[in-house]
């Protein structure tokens, strides 16, 4: 028999994240009728716990001091301290769930599986879907989850529970979370710098990738941009590679914006850089890759190569 | 200081177009182009850039087959001092915490102040360097994309959260790191560096050298079993435009049109 099924939930500022309800219908896959528990980590948290029963049977409060800022070093061995070995436990795979949930599964005992975007339970065999190779590919992996397991569900793909009927109690926990001395100290966040444009308030983005493929062509994409009237952001590797300022990287790390019409030319569409478009923008993808996955978000598409491709339409637009 | 560098031999996806066996076993491997993980890339550039200011050595190492020696190679010209490979028979079809029980197999037999991975790899699970910190019992930083050792003892580092916000730790040495990219801007590998570490010697060590049970790693001792690649069944998708390029742009600027993409 499976253990108790957890959720944990992140927030900010007092708020909970948009993880915390999407997990509700994670773990209704996992669960089947039985309840789920959401465990709310932090300092001051008692109105966030009342909150999360609403749509949680079971909340579970570790209310402590050392908790105020959530290091994965510390809410870890909080966890160890707490659970029950045959927890399973579902984590939303952001950068505190990839901190946090690869050590856990290993003092846990239990099997780990990272950013699933699909799952069921067959008994005790959770059959889970993953992606692969940047998206490219799909895979269906399984692993036993009577001896517990750790889960971490990419944001965004279960939908909300927003029913709010779960009709829940709170459990404080904060006694049992033991020693939580580690070797990691939390100092302080520094915020992102801002840039000399602000993508997030332009209604129309040409947004680049890879596919620009040398920093000498960024000036095309610009033209584009300047004969739609639009502003040029870019995925990751852009950044990354010191072409573009920080400031106009679309993505979970980067910038998230809601413009009408968002031109994606040259970007794969991973769900990192997704995870920044809000707002159910037309989408415009242009790809050399018929297969790439920002095809199955775009609401039109160009197979196409973006260096000839974009002259092109500047071309159309200014010819108009 | 003495570093140690995981680093994995991939399909490099922006180069390959990534499609499933008919038998859903794999992926078609012939005629992909393989490279270093883009993460672990950085990972080196930053162990190298520590080791120039700090002195100290390099080695990195893989867990794989006879092919993987070649990323090695290319870190090694990039300035790692050592290489090791890690290749049995038993490795194979390793679950994340088999490939990081080899490691810190491996890790044991040295004596390394720092441990660096990529964020991710291929398979975009993100687990191995977290797993490596747990079985040795250190403590791990995720996803870090800035470095200050600050003594022999303790490194402040930089972990890249949300919304491209940034959040300091002061963490102990030994210690685990996966790092992010754009960390640092990773050195150029020519022919010739190549060229240069083409005859160095690489170790290879299998389970026995490392101390391993073989029934702990490889499928013997998977626990997440990996069932067979599949093409979903995609939702309509986008409408994709066809026809020349006048015909493309012509109906692309009527819809943007429609949409407020044009002023
Ligand atoms: C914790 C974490 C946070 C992240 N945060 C972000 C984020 O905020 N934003 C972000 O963007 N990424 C983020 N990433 C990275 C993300 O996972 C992807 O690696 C990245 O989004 C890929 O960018 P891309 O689509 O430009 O490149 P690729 O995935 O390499 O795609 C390039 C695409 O261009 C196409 N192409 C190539 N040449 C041409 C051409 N000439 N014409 C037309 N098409 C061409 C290719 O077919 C391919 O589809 C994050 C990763 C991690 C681990
Ligand atoms: N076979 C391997 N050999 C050496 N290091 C690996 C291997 N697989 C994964 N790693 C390391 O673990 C990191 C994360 O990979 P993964 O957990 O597979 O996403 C990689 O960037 C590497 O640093």
């Amino acid at each position: 028999m499976a253990g108790q099924v957890f959720a944990y939930i992140r927030h900010h500022d007092g708020k909970a994240e948009d993880s915390a309800l999407e997990l509700v219908n994670a773990a209704k896959k996992i669960a089947g009728g039985a309840a789920v528990t959401a465990i709310v980590a932090g300092s001051g948290i008692d109105s966030l716990c009342a909150e999360m029963a609403a749509s949680y049977k079971d909340v579970w409060k570790l209310d402590n001091s050392a908790l105020a800022y959530p290091n994965a070093e510390v809410i870890r061995k909080a966890l160890v301290n707490i659970l029950p070995a045959n927890a399973v436990v579902l984590v939303p795979h952001d950068t505190f769930g990839m901190d946090l949930s690869p050590g856990l599964s290993i003092k846990m005992g239990s099997p780990f599986v990272a950013d699933i975007v699909d799952v069921e339970a067959d008994g005790d065999v959770l059959k889970i879907v993953r992606q692969e190779y940047s998206g490219q590919a799909h895979t269906h992996v399984e692993c036993n989850m009577s001896a517990g397991a750790v889960i971490n569900v990419r944001p965004g793909v279960f939908q909300p529970d927003e029913s709010k009927s779960a009709g829940g109690s709170v459990t404080d926990k904060s006694a049992a979370v033991g020693d939580l001395t580690c070797g990691r100290k939390y100092l302080e966040v520094v915020a992102a710098e801002a840039g000399d444009v602000d993508i997030t308030k332009s209604d129309v983005l040409v947004s680049i990738g890879r596919g620009i493929e040398e920093e000498d062509n960024i000036p095309i994409a610009q033209e584009l941009a300047d004969a739609m009237g639009a502003v040029v952001s870019c995925s990751r590797p852009i950044v990354d590679a010191k072409w573009l300022e920080k400031a106009r990287q679309v993505g979970t790390s980067g910038q998230t914006v809601k413009p009408k019409v968002y031109m994606a030319m040259g970007i794969s569409g991973s769900f990192q850089h997704l995870g920044g478009i809000k707002g159910n923008p037309f989408i415009v993808a242009v790809n050399k890759n018929p297969k790439a996955p920002i095809f199955q978000v775009a609401d039109v598409g160009v197979e196409a190569n973006i260096l000839e491709f974009m002259p092109s339409l500047t071309e159309a637009i200014k010819a108009l | 200081m003495e570093i140690l560098v995981c680093v994995k031999r991939v399909p490099d996806t922006a180069e390959n177009e990534i499609t499933v066996r008919k038998d859903g076993k794999d992926i078609v491997r012939d005629d992909l182009v393989y490279s270093v993980n883009e993460w672990d890339n950085y990972a080196v550039e930053e162990a190298i850039q520590i080791v120039e200011d700090k002195g100290g050595s390099v080695t990195v190492v893989t867990v794989g087959d006879g092919d993987s020696e070649e990323v090695l190679r290319r870190e090694m010209a990039m300035g790692a001092d050592n290489g090791i490979l890690l290749k049995d028979d038993a490795f194979v079809g390793s679950d994340g915490k088999g490939i990081a029980t080899v490691l810190k197999g491996v890790v044991q037999k040295g004596k390394y102040d720092l441990i660096l991975c990529g964020a991710q790899a291929d398979d975009g699970a993100g687990q191995v360097g977290g797993m490596l910190a747990a079985l040795l019992d250190v403590p791990y930083a995720s996803l870090v994309n800035s470095v200050k050792v600050i003594d022999d003892k303790k490194l402040k580092v930089g972990r890249e959260i949300e919304g491209g916000n940034q959040e300091m730790n002061e963490i102990t040495l030994p210690c685990v790191l996966s790092i992010q990219t754009g960390i640092n801007e990773p050195r150029y590998v020519g022919i010739r560096g190549i060229r240069k570490v083409a005859s160095v010697e690489i170790p290879v060590l299998g389970a026995s050298d490392l101390g391993l049970d073989a029934g702990a790693v490889g499928k013997a001792g998977a626990k997440v079993k990996l069932v067979d690649y599949f093409v979903p069944e995609l939702g309509a998708g986008a409408e994709m435009l066809e026809g020349s390029t006048e015909e493309i742009t012509e109906k692309l600027i009527e819809l943007l049109k429609a949409k407020g993409g044009l002023k």
